[in-house]
């Protein structure tokens, strides 16, 4: 059983991200079922999908419980710490999302010590710095698949036996992503694995 | 067969073509909207597909369909089952005689609705029978069920998923069979008509219904009772799952369970069965306490001692949603069992809140500054209405004062300026609620002399639940042309005295023509006419010329546009978020901030 929680921003594609790993899954024979936020908190609220691979009753993480958190945004990995099991490891991207509410000053929202909480507090961490990759793919749609990739090293530096593999989430890309996007995917994927030693 | 992954929505979908639906329709609201869009998506091409105009409309063109032998289907989020109240009470004593399905997709938390109402209890009322599935693959199941019940009883039934189930994913093998159905047609009889007469009958009929379908359901398939013990658990639709995880992480093996599937009618004997030789039971279920009265009510009439235990001895919440943390916590306290409850983070850094915000460049925004702008300095009450301009209300537009159901921004502002005569009243109401639910309002204002303003946000589309299409776009939901109706040509008709358009992205002409509005004695109507920014391309992005920004933070102060924000005490613009609206431009008091020219977008 593995769950995994990707916790972002409404619009930064976690829901792609969630189906691609549901479909690795699927592919290597496991069941799953997942969850997603549709609705009103996809204009630019927190959103997280669920993703359990394994026999179990509900879509939900429980609390405690996720062996993986993909941060999205600093403050929305730190935000979902508690569904984070003991042992449990977290990829994040490290470019944080203003809040509209910070902006105005309502509030103070700071991603730098966002990331220092996680260093501080998360043994099994890997940052990703989304912006490079993005920029060297050319397009700042392929956080989310960069992510993955990130995921993916974590998952196989962790587990001799990972349910998702690597090439299982490239498969993925290539049967579920628009074509004229599979390369633009496939690079970010690959660079996602790789920036992952240089934690 | 081969095994897919589906949504719960689009699971019930699926379902449904292969029980042979013939003919579907509905609103879209969510949790519920992915159902039709699916139905259209793989329509074998002898489906009719539809979105109506309203919940009402949507319910009664199926039931037509029904009446000629079709089985059909309607869907609608729980508020909308509301709407669509009138038909459903009337259709539960006239009867249909093709199977119909009336999809109410329940919100506990709740998530993205206006109230935390129990389409079970809506059952309960209307007399109609209620299928409450567990999972999406139950959902896929069960939806073929719901239509067999339905034409074997020639009733209307309500099938009740919840978020979770809607938008909830499983593996699902899913067959490629299709029930054939050949509907007979219209058979003129008497009793289609609806009479008192003929009402009491059906009302008679309706009441012995119930204990003869409530034996029936004592042997449905999913609806089970499992363990032993003298203790008993019992929970209905997604309660399920988050029980059952939590008597597995609290190792749990000496407990009766119950698990209901048709809340209403109640199936009795398989109830009475589970209660037998129990001391006592606790319900876990959502929302109203439906299964917890039930067996209050057994227990009572049946002079069974157990106690029934859940929301009504307040041991488990009465509001919101439930999951495996509250089920164990919950049922550890029934069971006196150990249980910790997962530790929360501590130290952590503050969090900042991040509500759900009007996307950068969204068209609303504009309209409401612009509004905002024309009324400054004037007592004023803005009424807003349902969809993603709900969000007008945060800060810094504070635009919507009110909002209560869709289409009573327009009426509730009548009420407000008949008591308060000197305030200026003004609406906002979308495209694809005007069409739904505005019309009928603004008549009522046009005929009882209501001095108000209405805004009408036109933007081309049903946004907040995904971009559905509507009678103004021109295109239906199996995307057929169809003729555009136009919300001017409407109002003008309904003698409406002053319409205006205006692109609410150009701020002079806009805020001119909301002060034209405003000064008008009687209706006044503005249409904000701009496209939502997820349908049409962006235009080149905005940056901000950092040499010529003061830093005075107006642009950000003033919109509130999530692709603008302050850095070393200068405004700064996302690329990747921003679409080029250009009105933190047409704001900036320094013209600081133009089309960006160089770099990537």
């Amino acid at each position: 059983m593995t769950n995994i929680l990707l916790a972002g921003v409404g619009g930064q594609g976690t829901v792609l991200a969630s189906k691609l790993l549901a479909r690795a899954a699927m592919d290597a024979g496991l069941n799953v079922r997942t969850a997603e936020t549709i609705g009103m908190a996809q204009r630019g609220g927190c959103v997280v999908s669920h993703v359990r691979i394994g026999n179990c009753y509900s879509s939900l993480i429980p609390l405690g419980a996720a062996d993986f958190i993909i941060g999205f945004e600093p403050g929305e990995a730190v935000r979902c710490l508690p569904y984070l099991k003991n042992g449990g490891a977290v990829v994040a991207a490290t470019g944080g999302v203003m809040p509209v509410t910070a902006s105005l000053g309502s509030c103070d929202y700071s991603p730098e010590a966002m990331l220092d909480y996680l260093r501080r507090t998360v043994p099994n961490l890997t940052l990703l710095d989304g912006s490079e990759v993005c920029a060297q793919c050319g397009s700042s749609k392929v956080l989310n698949v960069a992510l993955l990739g990130a995921f993916a090293t974590a998952y196989e530096q962790l587990s001799t036996a990972p349910e998702i593999t690597f090439a299982g989430i490239e498969n993925a890309v290539r049967e579920m992503v628009p074509e004229r996007f599979i390369e633009m995917n496939l690079a970010a994927l690959k660079l996602g694995a790789g920036v992952v030693t240089a934690k | 067969m081969s095994k897919q992954l589906l949504m719960g929505n689009h699971a019930i979908a699926l379902g449904a073509i292969k029980a042979g639906v013939g003919f579907a329709s509905g609103y879209p609201g969510t949790p519920s909207t992915e159902i039709l869009e699916t139905l259209a998506k793989h329509n074998p091409g002898d489906i009719h597909v539809e979105w109506s105009v309203n919940e009402k409309s949507a319910l009664e063109v199926a039931a037509g369909a029904a009446y000629a032998g079709v089985r059909s289907l309607v869907t609608m989020k729980q508020v909308g089952l509301n709407v669509a109240s009138d038909p459903l009470m009337s259709l539960a004593y006239v009867g249909v005689k093709g199977g119909m399905v009336i999809i109410s997709a329940d919100d506990p938390g709740p998530i993205s609705s206006q109230t935390e109402q129990d389409t079970r209890t809506f059952a309960a009322f209307s007399k109609l029978p209620v299928f409450d599935p567990a999972s999406p693959e139950e959902a896929y199941e069960m939806i073929g069920d719901a239509f067999e019940y339905s034409e074997k009883y020639g009733t209307p039934v309500l099938f009740r998923p919840t978020t979770r189930v809607c938008h909830g994913c499983a593996d699902i093998e899913v067959s490629t069979n299709r029930a054939a159905i050949t509907p007979e047609g219209f058979v003129k009889d008497p009793k289609w008509v609806i009479f008192p007469r003929a009402s009491y009958m059906n009302h008679i009929k309706l009441e012995k219904r119930r204990p003869v379908l409530g034996e029936e359901f004592s042997d449905y398939r999913y609806n089970t009772v499992s363990g032993s013990g003298r203790l008993g658990i019992a929970f209905g639709g997604i309660s399920c799952g988050y029980a059952m995880e939590a008597l597995t992480a609290l190792n749990v093996t000496d407990c009766r369970t119950l698990k209901v599937a048709t809340p209403y009618p109640f199936p009795e004997r398989l109830a009475l069965q589970f209660l037998d030789g129990l001391t006592d039971v606790l319900v876990l279920e959502e929302l109203d306490p439906v299964i917890e009265r039930e067996l209050l009510m057994l227990c009572g009439k049946h002079h069974i001692n157990v106690n029934i235990r859940g929301k009504l001895t307040d041991e488990v919440p009465c509001a919101g949603e439930l999951s495996a943390e509250i089920a164990a916590e919950c049922i550890a306290a029934y069971l006196g069992v150990e249980y910790t409850k997962p530790a929360g983070i501590a130290d952590a850094p503050a969090m900042a809140v991040r509500p759900p915000v009007l996307c950068a460049g969204c068209p609303h925004r504009a309209s409401f500054y612009a509004v905002k702008q024309a009324l400054k300095g004037q007592k004023a009450v803005f009424s807003g209405d349902i969809g993603c301009y709900t969000l007008g209300n945060a800060m810094p537009l504070d635009m919507v004062d009110t909002c209560l159901c869709m289409g009573a921004g327009v009426t509730i502002a009548q009420g407000l300026h008949t008591v308060q005569p000197d305030c200026k009243n003004v609406a906002f109401i979308g495209d694809s609620t005007f069409f739904a639910s505005g019309l009928t309002g603004i008549v009522n204002a046009v005929y009882n002399k209501h001095d108000i303003t209405v805004c009408v946000l036109d933007n081309s589309t049903t946004a907040m639940t995904g971009h559905q299409p509507h009678p103004g776009t021109g295109k239906t939901l199996m995307g057929e042309v169809t003729d555009p109706q136009s919300i001017p040509t409407i109002l003008r008709a309904m003698g409406v005295g002053h319409v205006a358009i205006c692109d609410p992205l150009k701020l002079d002409e806009a805020v001119a023509a909301v002060k034209e509005a405003i000064s008008f004695t009687g209706v006044s109507v503005v249409i904000f006419k701009s496209p939502c920014i997820a349908v049409v391309k962006p235009d080149k992005a905005m940056a901000v010329d950092s040499e010529k920004c003061i830093g005075c933070a107006r642009c950000i102060r003033e919109l509130g546009c999530p692709a603008l924000s302050l850095s070393d005490k200068k405004a700064v613009i996302t690329l990747s978020m921003c679409t080029g609206c250009t009105l933190c431009a047409q704001v900036c008091p320094v013209g600081a901030i133009a089309k960006n020219n160089g770099g990537e977008q």
